[in-house]
């Protein structure tokens, strides 16, 4: 057919230990908007980065209107009329909106001059031409996410862009923004651009796409009309069978309050307010969710609370005792445990053994110090027991953390907080990344340790795993809370719009 | 005061600044594109030593200029080789540049060689006969121009060219400028290269405008003094050319400070110490006062 | 020690292959260097031999070097451990070689044990305080070690300039300069012999001084320090990851403090026992580079107290070698500096040894040391 623009024929990738793509077969038609879906770890996109230049396919073809094309880097692919926004935005923080448009294609004069003036012409020309408003002069950390992501659009529409990869679009949109974004896409649409869509969202799939693939395992495993999938169907070939959506849980027991939080603030690492007079508090035996797109003060607010970035005013007590100035030893010591959002970065050393790791921030104290002695068989005798406990597969207990799978790093972590006599959890993006099986299994450790009597506060930009999870849901929006829901009356639209800021 | 002694002291400020100024341009054009350069002091004393071998043996002083040039190229190239291509660590493998300019250049030291005369100062016709300002800033030797104008030169290939723009986006976030099809490591050696070529210029100018001749260890700690600078002007050449001044003018003053009576009251080591100490409270002061480029210190590595 | 398996033996052939080819190929290419200059290699390097093991005496030599260098290497090491780059040794061995001839000078009359113990110790507190403004500065400001350290070893060799300084054109005499009018040399007075490090034994014409004992035991100490106290596990935590030892509750500012000051005062006890033990004066021109070459021991010791034991001693035949290989071969001793750097080129960048032997190794865990500009 005339109208196919991008055919992938075969294509397998191998990486050391793991087949990212095996045989993959697709087609794109112009003008549509094809859904690939899958979970985390399906392949999506390292098909995507192929297709995108950025990898070399180990076997099989591919083929850019009808014509076998051989991509050597992505500047290859931009050639072919290619454009990606990666998940991560490929941009420039400290440069202007223009300069990162026109970066790789600059508009110069004589001898390399950049002309800034005709350069913020043409971005200003794309964004009327398509309707996606940016202002060419503005430096892209101002920017709020959505407009970053435009930007992102615009970057490939500036390089004539005839098929779009957009990564998991909107993974750090409010679901109005998402919103906003699928009518762009709907509009680019329809002006001929074609567009793979790559999410694991199967509310957003069904929504704006025109077709669906779904992956697994590296592998196509079927193809949906929207009109005629659902949710379950979708979800099923997924994962490959039935999946629950719902974590199993008792109605919480409430007790006394472990963690209150008063008119608490926060500075950001650019000392903006990250934090601006939240207050709430969290009970024994039950789970309060905070809800809220990426970056409106969640992570700050938890390192207040864990010890790991000054108060800037307000009071935290833990258990009636006041730990408003602590530090990570403070928390730790005052019956508080912590999943950090970011594993590598806080929760292990990944160069140190899984032993070592499982005993990261206690370390210091009996059993496993001796005076002023790291008492290793206590350390190892420990690790035996957790690994077993907590089914964390590992060689050995002395193979480094940084060789382990995300999802048994998670599970070194989790086994660490929980398996000593804690009161307080706050578990940030407990399961970011993971596949199905630790996702459910660390969902079950949370709702454990609520009905051992912890108190526990959840925070996560997945409105399905707060809904899921919470027995009480607080919305976050630019620094504060704007309300807090008990979790059996909160809707989704409801908390779409808190979300929002809409209240 | 004197104007005579004003002028004195400013003009000795400015060729003081000059091989800190150059120094600090080397740092940018490396930082800017992601990659430290702990080993400008090495770049700089072994650019010295060869220019000044250079000037000794074949007597025609602008050669030898050329020849310091190169070295400076050549050894950032290795600088480059190491930590982009090996992905040694950055801070490292500048550390080996500078002990092995001083293993080199020690061994090579013992030969005697006499020096060919040293690079004059050209009065600019008119220019130089304004009262203080003229002799202070149009009666100089070529490399101090030369660094004045490449101070204004690097600010606009910085910030107004083409170079400059895919420069800092290799510096900042050399995954998008990869993803856009510029060519990371490309650049970071070009940028690299062109870095050890000024502190081969610093280099040259210890030797073949400064003194004359060539003294073990002569650049003093000028390279890691530079780096001070960098960060003082936070990484844009007109604040650290502003940075240089500052420690030209430090260095002018000390000298007059020894030629002077004072030398009885305070020892003289301790007016020594004055650059050192400034670099220390500059560098404690500024750290952290401007945001370095983003990805400096990494390596890139293509996925 | 429990030997665990195979993996332990080819893990331990995997270390010391590098370093031992590293030292092969820089003696290689230092022959390469001597023949295009004209000189015999294989005479030089026999020369060196004869000077470095020849004799008991040549031997002594070498542990008399190996010593300040394995003090200086540990200093370096030690940083490593905790992610910090300790370029100061140089300054630190200064103030540790005046503060203990000072101890060594001022307070002679205090019985023996005693006075020696206060001079080593003077020795120590004075570079563990000058590295600790480097940690401190690291810690509260963000400036990096590796210039504020180089800055203040410009400091320190200034200051202890000054202190022993002959004055003269107007300016007084530095304040522990040696008042006997009869010495013309800018130096301290001797040390009393109260405070002097005992003679151990006589090796052919040169005396081995308790430095030895202290040497050994600084291997074993840092050795538990670093791998077995909660200490280095801190430490090495805050190396590799300070984030994660944030997380973990540990103090990084004051971790990062301790580690520059240990290793400060581990620099400023070759200085000490070079005074103490060896020349029994603070004069200037004492030290031949030692707090330099502790780069390189460290490096190719692999920062382990042990490997940076023997790699002292390496470095110790080389530096008691070069006389005997000038005599003998007439190349310059400086020959030895370049054979040096290049093993310092090879081991810190082995992907060289690599490229050339077309080999594989495995990647080593080292600490992040360029990880930019800012506090950690």
């Amino acid at each position: 057919m005339s109208d196919i623009v991008l055919e992938v024929r075969g294509i397998t990738k191998r990486f050391p230990g793991v087949l990212a793509n095996d045989q993959v077969d697709l087609t794109l038609r112009q003008g549509e908007i094809l859904a690939l879906l899958g979970e985390n770890g399906a392949g999506k996109s390292t098909l995507m980065n192929i297709v995108y230049g950025l990898y070399h396919p180990d076997e099989g073809e591919l083929l850019v209107k009808g014509q076998a094309v051989k991509l050597n880097g992505p500047r290859d692919a931009i050639g072919r009329g290619i454009g990606m926004v990666h998940q991560h935005f490929q941009l420039i923080p400290v440069m202007t909106v223009a300069e990162n448009v026109v970066l790789g294609e600059e508009v110069v004069r004589a001898g390399g001059v950049l002309d800034r003036a005709k350069a913020e012409q043409r971005v200003r020309d794309l964004s009327h031409q398509y309707g996606l408003e940016v202002d060419p002069a503005a430096i892209i950390e101002e920017l709020p996410v959505g407009t970053q992501q435009r930007v992102e659009i615009v970057k490939a529409l500036y390089r004539k862009a005839e098929i779009l990869i957009l990564d998991e679009p909107t993974a750090v949109l409010t679901p109005q923004e998402g919103e906003e974004l699928f009518a762009i896409m709907r509009e680019l649409a329809a002006r001929g651009v074609s567009i793979i869509f790559i999410s694991h969202k199967l509310k957003e799939v069904l929504a704006v796409a025109t077709r669906i693939m779904v992956m697994r395992a590296g592998r196509v495993v079927g193809e949906a009309e929207p009109a005629e999938a659902t949710e379950a169907s979708l979800a099923s070939m997924m994962v490959g069978r039935d999946v629950i959506l719902q974590v199993p849980k008792a109605p919480a027991k409430p007790g006394d309050v472990v963690l209150h939080v008063d008119a608490l603030t926060a500075l950001d690492d650019r000392k903006h307010q990250a934090v601006s007079g939240v207050s709430f508090e969290v009970r024994a035996g039950e789970i309060l969710g905070i809800a809220g797109v990426q970056g409106n003060g969640q992570t700050e607010l938890v390192e207040v609370l864990t010890g790991l970035r000054a108060s800037g005013g307000g009071r935290v007590t833990i258990g009636g005792r006041d730990l408003t100035h602590a530090t990570a030893r403070d928390y730790t010591l005052a019956g508080g445990a912590h999943i950090p959002e970011d594993r590598h970065r806080y929760g292990m050393v990944l160069q140190y053994t899984v032993a070592d790791n499982l005993v990261l921030n206690y370390y210091f104290q009996a059993p496993f110090a001796r005076g002023l002695q790291v008492n290793q068989p206590a350390v190892d005798a420990n690790a035996v027991q957790q690994v077993k406990a907590f089914d964390i597969r590992t060689p050995t207990i002395d193979t480094r953390g940084g060789s382990l799978s995300g999802g048994n790093q998670q599970k070194v972590v989790v086994a660490r907080e929980v398996s000593r006599p804690i009161k307080l959890l706050i578990a940030s993006q407990p399961t970011r990344g993971l596949d199905v099986g630790s996702i459910e299994y660390i969902h079950r450790q949370i709702v454990v340790q609520r009905d051992a009597g912890c108190a526990v506060l959840l925070v996560s930009a997945e409105l399905d795993e707060i809904m899921a999870l919470s027995d009480r849901i607080a919305v976050m929006y630019k620094g504060q809370i704007l309300a807090t829901l008990a979790a059996a009356d909160a809707t989704r639209e409801q908390l779409g719009l808190l979300m929002a800021g809409v209240h | 005061m004197d104007p005579v002694i004003i002028a004195a002291v400013l003009s000795s400020a400015l060729r003081q600044s000059t091989p800190i100024s150059l120094g600090a341009l080397s740092g940018l054009f490396c930082e800017r594109s992601g990659v430290i350069n702990i080993g400008i002091e090495g770049m700089m004393l072994m650019a010295a030593f060869t220019g000044f071998v250079a000037s000794a043996v074949t007597g025609n002083i602008f050669l030898a200029i050329l020849v310091a040039v190169l070295t400076g190229m050549l050894m950032a190239l290795f600088h480059g080789w190491l930590s982009i291509q090996f992905k040694v660590d950055q801070i490292i493998s500048g550390t080996v540049i500078n002990i092995l300019a001083v293993g080199l250049t020690g061994y090579f030291y013992t030969r005697n060689l006499t020096t060919q005369g040293k690079l004059e100062p050209i009065a600019l016709p008119g220019l130089s006969q304004i009262p203080i300002i003229g002799r202070v800033l149009f009666d100089n030797p070529p490399i101090t121009y030369l660094a004045l104008v490449l101070v204004f030169v690097a600010h606009f290939v910085l910030f107004h060219t083409r170079w400059g723009l895919r420069l800092r986006a290799v510096g900042e976030h050399p995954r998008a400028a990869d993803t856009l099809g510029i060519n990371v490591i490309w650049m970071r050696y070009a940028n690299v290269v062109i870095g050890g070529a000024l502190a081969g210029l610093a280099g040259a100018f210890l030797t073949l405008e400064a003194v004359g001749s060539f003294e073990r260890g002569m650049t003093n700690g000028r390279g890691f003094i530079s780096l001070a600078v960098m960060i003082f002007g936070k990484w844009t050449p007109l604040g650290a050319w502003a940075g240089a001044l500052l420690f030209g003018f430090t260095n002018a003053l000390q000298t007059q400070l020894q030629f002077s009576g004072l030398g009885s009251v305070i020892p003289h080591q301790f007016v020594g110490m004055l650059p050192y100490l400034l670099t220390i409270i500059v560098l404690a002061g500024f750290v952290g006062r401007a945001r370095p480029p983003a990805a400096v210190g990494q390596p890139y590595t293509k996925e | 020690m429990q030997i665990k398996s195979p993996t332990f033996l080819r893990s331990l052939t995997q270390t010391l292959v590098l370093p031992l080819l590293s030292v092969v190929t820089a003696v290689l290419v230092g022959s390469l260097f001597m023949l295009l200059n004209g000189y015999n290699p294989l005479a030089a390097y026999a020369g060196m031999l004869d000077g470095a093991f020849g004799s008991p005496t040549s031997v002594a030599r070498t542990l008399l070097s190996a010593i300040p260098l394995l003090f200086s290497g540990l200093s370096v090491a030690f940083a490593f451990k905790g992610g910090l780059f300790n370029i100061g040794g140089e300054g630190q061995l200064f103030l540790g070689a005046v503060a203990s001839a000072w101890v060594g000078v001022a307070f002679a009359g205090l019985p023996g044990v005693i006075h020696m113990t206060l001079a080593v110790l003077a020795g120590f507190i004075a570079g563990a305080l000058w590295g600790g403004i480097s940690g401190a500065l690291k810690a509260y400001t963000g400036a990096h070690e590796v210039i504020t350290t180089i800055m203040l070893n410009n400091l320190a060799i200034i200051l202890a300039g000054w202190l022993v300084s002959q004055g003269g054109e107007g300016q007084t005499p530095g304040p522990l300069r040696d008042p006997d009018p009869l010495n013309i040399v800018p130096r301290t007075a001797q040390v009393a012999e109260s405070a002097r490090l005992p003679v151990l034994f006589k090796l052919g014409s040169e005396s081995i001084n308790f430095g030895l004992i202290l040497a050994i035991l600084a291997i074993l100490i840092i050795w538990w320090l670093v791998w077995r106290s909660t200490f280095g596990f801190e430490l090495r935590m805050v190396g590799l990851n300070p984030s994660a030892g944030k997380y973990a509750g540990v103090n990084v500012k004051r971790t990062t403090i301790t580690t520059m000051a240990i290793a400060g005062g581990l620099a400023a006890l070759a200085g000490a026992i070079e005074t103490l033990g060896r020349n029994y004066y603070f004069a200037p021109n004492f030290n031949t580079g030692y707090g330099f070459d502790g780069i390189a021991v460290a490096l190719l010791g692999k920062s382990h107290p042990l490997g940076v034991g023997l790699s002292a001693v390496l470095f110790g035949a080389m530096d008691a070698g070069t006389t005997r290989m000038q005599l003998a071969a007439r190349v310059p001793s400086e020959i030895i500096q370049i054979v040096q750097a290049l093993v310092l080129v090879f081991i810190a960048a082995p992907e060289i040894i690599r490229f050339i032997y077309r080999m594989r190794l495995e990647k080593e865990e080292r600490a992040a040391l360029s990880a930019g500009w800012g506090q950690r």
